[in-house]
């Protein structure tokens, strides 16, 4: 894949170190000596080691690491918020580390704007003044930037709640007015450290297509630290893996998945547990064309199944409850022998699950046979969507062929 | 016993120095305060007390019912504190001692206006900067366990006496809970919004007018309230070199062993106490 877009962000050997002998430490690190010496050698920390990459313009890039691996350390270089000890950081053409602090403050006005985890947001404010503090800063007028602050919270879905104080809103509120105060200010870059972490899984999920729509319309380049795997790679275009300061592995989430740089990589893309995240939900076909009986006779039927191009369909009663599957050979049969009702063909004896079974929950229902699961609707009966088995099996061969063996015993002992 | 060193006259001779180089600028301190406090007195002075009266119980029931001022609530909130300043002060008046009300009133309004310039910014300085915390907290502390007398004994070398001494030894006396409320509000700003201003650009004075000032507002008025009410307690004191007003009353109470004017005196002070208190705390509240 080659990527014709333009560098927005490019880090050259960056290099942070907390302490005070830090330019003895950065010798020490030169020489190729750990971490742990050059802590207990000199009481400095190295909190990011020799770091490069380059971020394109409209991208997503992720970075994730546990606790402690220089991720906030890492991004705060960025804007300099933590001083780099050695390295550059370039900003489209120009570096960062170099501009004097007037530069500075212009860059954080007006190129980049930071959304934090603990939100930050100004507590004797309202939401729109919240909004607009950005504006503020860099001494736009009161109704313009008031202006811009409302647009601003309409993208993030807060129209109404303007006059409102933080205090009186829950946390995925008073993030989406992070997020609203750092639009407002219209920059090209976003940086955000662990920005959805403190939310809840159902807001953050909420937040994470919301920050999608986002980008997709305003073309953004985002900078997102979290240590949520699943979150990086819904969001991430790129995913870069940290571990004690150093970056492990830069790539996209299939890369990283399929081709860990390192045991690290490795050991952390495996605690993330897919089987138990994905759901009948996410895999299922939803748009199917289904028989009912017994209005659809077997001429009906057939037709249905040429139209689209299938040897079988799902059927439901006349109050939409599934009931099992035709498949087109049994239907010609019966068309011969001139039946009017599919009834004799019908398979009753399928697999169906609810939508929240987790893959982990569906592989034993991989039987071999060519049945499709259906996914039914728990109250009503009502089919929501079908799972073909060869999707199921392709989602489940991520884990290896031991684990399926495992699974399928243990399925079949029950 | 024979003194092994003479701490007291080396203080002495520094002091008598200070004096001497610097008279006209002690000078110039005297006329400025006098002439604050004089003006501040005859124009109060010159206001028909109930006018006052009136004015006070207004002030203090905004200042507890605020938007609801024309409801119920509001009654309930602010009606209580305005009853008492009504009678409260009508009582000082009745009593004979109104003129000296007022006086203490302007001495305490002046000492603690000339507190809060020194303390606010010293307290500032000493949240944000560690070397100005370490010069500035002994100090602080020396000035908190000093017996509020020895101020006095500067404070007469230097201004002589009457309202001015008066004034400096109050000011002294009540400036550290402003100095050290103001360095705690501060301090105890979230640092994630202060991060926040930085990231967006905020220059350091940015920081301190549109973030920690307005969120250490309640701490700092807080210890306005302390000064007000240290500076209240300082005016039996600031009597004894000539400040004028309730305080030498009380001053010329025990003195004569007079217990009526003692007595009235002292709950006059208690009066005037109470509602600039009670008022400064619901406008610390808001
Ligand atoms: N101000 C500081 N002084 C000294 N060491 C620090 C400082 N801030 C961070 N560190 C150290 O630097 C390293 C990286 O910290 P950092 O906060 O960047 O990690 P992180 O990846 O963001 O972790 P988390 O997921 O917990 O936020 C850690 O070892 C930390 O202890
Ligand atoms: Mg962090």
């Amino acid at each position: 894949m080659t990527d014709q877009r333009k560098i927005k962000i490019k880090v050259e050997d960056l290099t942070l170190i907390f302490g005070k002998r830090k330019q003895e430490a950065l010798a020490l690190l030169d020489k190729g000596i750990s971490k742990e010496e050059i802590l207990k050698k000199t009481k400095c920390t190295v909190g990011v080691n020799k770091v490069n990459f380059e971020i394109k313009e409209g991208e997503i890039f992720v970075i994730m690491g546990l606790s402690g691996s220089g991720k906030s350390t890492l991004i705060r270089c960025l804007n300099r918020l933590n001083e780099p000890t050695a390295g550059k950081v370039f900003f489209d053409e120009h570096d960062i580390t170099r501009e004097t602090n007037k530069e500075l403050l212009e860059t954080r006005r007006t190129e980049m704007s930071m959304v934090f985890q603990k939100f930050g947001l100004l507590p004797h404010r309202t939401i729109l003044e919240n909004a607009a503090f950005g504006l503020e800063i860099r001494g736009e007028e009161k109704l313009a930037r008031e202006e811009k602050a409302q647009q601003a919270l309409e993208t993030v879905g807060l129209k109404g709640y303007e006059q409102q104080f933080p205090s009186a809103m829950s946390g995925g509120m008073q993030q989406r007015v992070g997020l609203a105060r750092a639009l407002a200010n219209d920059p090209e870059v976003l940086l955000m450290d662990e920005a959805f972490s403190a939310l809840d899984p159902l807001i953050k999920s909420d937040m994470q297509d919301e920050l999608l729509a986002i980008q997709s319309k305003l073309q953004k380049t985002i900078v997102f630290i979290t240590h949520d795997l699943d979150e990086a790679m819904k969001i991430g275009d790129r995913i870069a893996i940290m571990k004690d300061g150093v970056v492990d592995q830069i790539g996209t989430a299939e890369e990283i998945l399929t081709n860990p740089a390192t045991e690290y990589v490795e050991a952390f893309v495996n605690k993330v547990d897919r089987k138990t995240i994905i759901t009948a939900e996410t895999l299922m076909f939803k748009k199917n064309t289904l028989v009912q009986m017994p209005k659809d006779g077997p001429k009906g039927s057939i037709r249905k199944m040429r139209t689209i191009g299938v040897d079988v369909l799902p059927v439901e009663d006349e109050n939409k409850v599934f009931l099992g599957y035709v498949w087109l050979q049994d239907l010609l049969e019966l068309e011969i022998e001139k039946e009017t009702s599919i009834e004799k063909a019908l398979k009753t004896n399928v697999p169906s699950v609810y939508k929240s079974y987790s893959v982990e929950d569906m592989l034993p229902l991989i039987t071999g046979t060519k049945y499709p699961l259906a996914v039914i609707e728990e109250e009503t009966g009502k089919l929501l969507g079908l799972i073909s088995q060869t999707s199921l099996i392709i989602e489940a061969t991520r884990f290896g062929k031991k684990e399926i063996s495992e699974l399928k015993e243990r399925a079949n002992e029950m | 016993m024979e003194k092994l060193i003479d701490l007291g006259t080396i203080i002495e001779s520094g002091i008598n120095k200070l004096e001497e180089n610097f008279s006209g600028l002690w000078g110039a301190i005297d006329d400025i305060i006098s002439w604050t406090v004089h003006s501040m007195n005859n124009v109060l002075l010159g206001i028909p007390f109930y006018i006052i009266i009136a004015f006070v119980a207004l002030g203090a029931y905004y200042a507890n019912a605020e938007k609801n001022a024309f409801k119920i609530e509001g009654l309930k909130k602010g009606g209580g504190l305005t009853l008492f300043v009504i009678l409260g002060l009508f009582l000082v008046f009745a009593m004979g001692y109104w003129e000296e009300s007022i006086q203490t009133t302007t001495l305490v309004i002046v000492s603690t206006l000339i507190a809060l310039i020194f303390s606010i910014p010293l307290g500032i300085l000493a949240a944000r900067s560690k070397t100005a915390d370490v010069i500035i907290r002994p100090i602080l502390d020396l000035m908190q366990t000093m017996p509020a007398f020895v101020y006095l004994i500067p404070a007469i070398f230097f201004f002589s006496v009457g309202n001015t001494p008066g004034v400096v030894a109050t000011v002294i006396f009540s400036l550290p809970p402003a100095v050290r409320l103001t360095c705690l509000g501060i301090q105890n700003v979230p640092s994630d919004v202060i991060e926040a201003g930085r990231a967006f650009g905020a220059t350091e004075k940015q920081i301190l007018f549109k973030i920690q000032l307005p969120l250490a507002k309640p701490t700092i008025l807080a210890g306005i309230n302390q000064v007000i009410l240290l500076a209240l307690s300082m005016v039996v004191i600031a009597s004894m070199v000539g400040a004028k007003g309730l305080g030498s009353i009380v001053y010329q109470g025990i003195q004569q062993n007079d217990i009526a004017k003692g007595f009235e005196s002292g709950l006059g002070i208690v009066i005037l106490a109470i509602i600039l208190d009670r008022i400064t705390q619901a406008i610390a509240k808001k």
